[in-house]
């Protein structure tokens, strides 16, 4: 019993690093290698690669059921629609494709992007929703499952296989990310959780009977469908946990949801991007 | 083992007490024990972080936190028990759990309730 005590008193005095470390200026690759090298030096028997998996990297049994799952997933359908939108001509008659880099091709994994323009973090929702806006069209409501959620279910696809790479250059990039890792850090809500609490500090860890996934390798996968058929895109997930502390969730593409993206996704860099996956 | 049997004769009594009076037993019912209160998972849901070993229905728990068990030798003096659910970020800042008094999710008299429930664990 004490033994088990010290062990998890241990364990958050290392935390304690993690967190205090998130008080200096680190790089961002400095920041990921470290997260990396907490979680591998807690669970020195899961790969990082495995991390992708989220919550199922620290459970045998569900993964073989998620590989089941996803032999035939069962969002083929939504997929199809996703392609349909992704193919049909704007009104003006061009295309998304023509719209965004290498053709929509190949570029998932290097959002969000910090936009020297603007100032802001732009998310791959929130270029589709400017190719739109460009050609004549109105944007998309973020978060909606039935126009952008199953668009970028299927338009993240052209993408698979791509590993996340995320830049973080100059000042006015480095102090959006510095943002979302405040976010990320920072406790909230009646419940007092920070985003790391969870996902950094107990990871692999279970709260009632829900294994916690790590932050590393969670970007990479979006949006997931809950129980097979409900899309949940990124930020409607993070929407989701900051209920579940009693948060009052930022609105979604707001600035903080979206520096919170751009922190969050870095942490992914070097993983394989994998669109729409299962998950209970 | 033991305290179960005292659990179960305190709820005992208990009812034997509001029995004869109708208005009083339905008050009685609605009013949560300590340990409803640390099992509602909308109130102290202790059990989504830790085990409560000599307690049967205590299910499907997390491991957040270090089980609950013996829980008055190792917390002698009752207030640090009460303290430490009051706000565990009091002893440990980088603690996960929930501070239940200084947040509000729980009333006074409802960690009262919830202290004298785990103590007795
Ligand atoms: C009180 C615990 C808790 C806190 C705090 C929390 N989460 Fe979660 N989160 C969960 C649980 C439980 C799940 C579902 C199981 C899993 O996949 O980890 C989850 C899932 C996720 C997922 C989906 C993982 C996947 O692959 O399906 C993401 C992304 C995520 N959380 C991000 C965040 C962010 C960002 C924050 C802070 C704003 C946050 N979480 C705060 C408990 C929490
Ligand atoms: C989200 C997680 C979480 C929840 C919910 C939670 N705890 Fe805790 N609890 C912890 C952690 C982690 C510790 C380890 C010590 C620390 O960090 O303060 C702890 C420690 C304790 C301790 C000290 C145990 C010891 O052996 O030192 C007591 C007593 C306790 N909790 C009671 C409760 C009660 C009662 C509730 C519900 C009203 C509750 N906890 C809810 C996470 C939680």
């Amino acid at each position: 019993m004490k033994q088990q005590i010290v062990k998890l008193l241990a364990g958050m005095a290392s935390l304690g690093i993690a967190l205090g470390a998130a008080s200096v200026q680190a790089s961002p690759e400095q920041d990921r290698q470290d997260l990396i090298k907490y979680y591998t030096s807690k669970y020195p028997n899961v790969k990082i690669e495995d991390y992708v998996y989220g919550a199922l990297a620290f459970d045998a049994d569900s993964k073989a059921q998620y590989d089941a799952i996803m032999e035939f997933p069962p969002f083929e359908s939504e997929l199809d629609t996703g392609r349909k939108l992704w193919e049909t001509p704007f009104k003006n008659g061009k295309t998304y494709a023509e719209c965004l880099p290498n053709g929509g091709k190949m570029i998932a994994g290097n959002y969000p992007m910090f936009d020297d323009a603007t100032g802001k973090v732009v998310t791959l929702e929130g270029a589709l929703n400017n190719c739109r806006t460009a050609n004549g069209e109105t944007a998309y409501k973020l978060g909606d499952k039935k126009t952008l959620g199953v668009l970028t279910a299927y338009m993240r696809t052209l993408s698979d296989g791509m590993l996340m790479n995320i830049k973080v250059e100059g000042p006015k990039a480095m102090a959006a990310y510095e943002d979302g890792k405040k976010t990320f850090y920072a406790r909230k809500g009646q419940l007092n959780f920070a985003c790391a609490n969870c996902h950094v500090q107990n990871a692999g860890v279970r709260l009632r009977s829900e294994l916690i996934s790590p932050a590393v390798g969670h970007a990479v996968h979006w949006p997931v469908f809950r129980g097979g058929d409900n899309l949940v895109t990124l930020q409607s997930r993070y929407e989701g946990c900051f209920k579940q502390v009693r948060a009052v969730p930022p609105a979604q593409g707001s600035t903080t949801m979206n520096d919170l993206e751009y922190f969050h996704s870095s942490l992914s860099n070097g993983l394989p991007m994998k669109a729409s996956v299962f998950r209970k | 083992m033991r305290k179960l049997h005292r659990i179960a004769a305190v709820c005992a009594i208990g009812a034997a007490m509001v029995a004869g009076n109708v208005m009083a037993q339905t008050a009685a019912a609605k009013e949560e024990t300590g340990k409803d209160i640390a099992f509602n998972r909308s109130k102290g849901n202790c059990l989504a972080c830790h085990g409560m070993p000599t307690v049967p229905d205590a299910e499907s728990t997390g491991l957040y936190g270090p089980p609950l068990i013996a829980m008055s030798a190792r917390f002698p003096d009752k207030a640090k028990l009460r303290a430490q659910i009051w706000d565990a970020t009091a002893t440990n800042p980088s603690t996960s759990m929930p501070p239940f008094g200084k947040h509000g999710v729980l009333s006074e008299q409802e960690i009262d309730k919830v202290t004298d429930f785990v103590y007795g664990l």
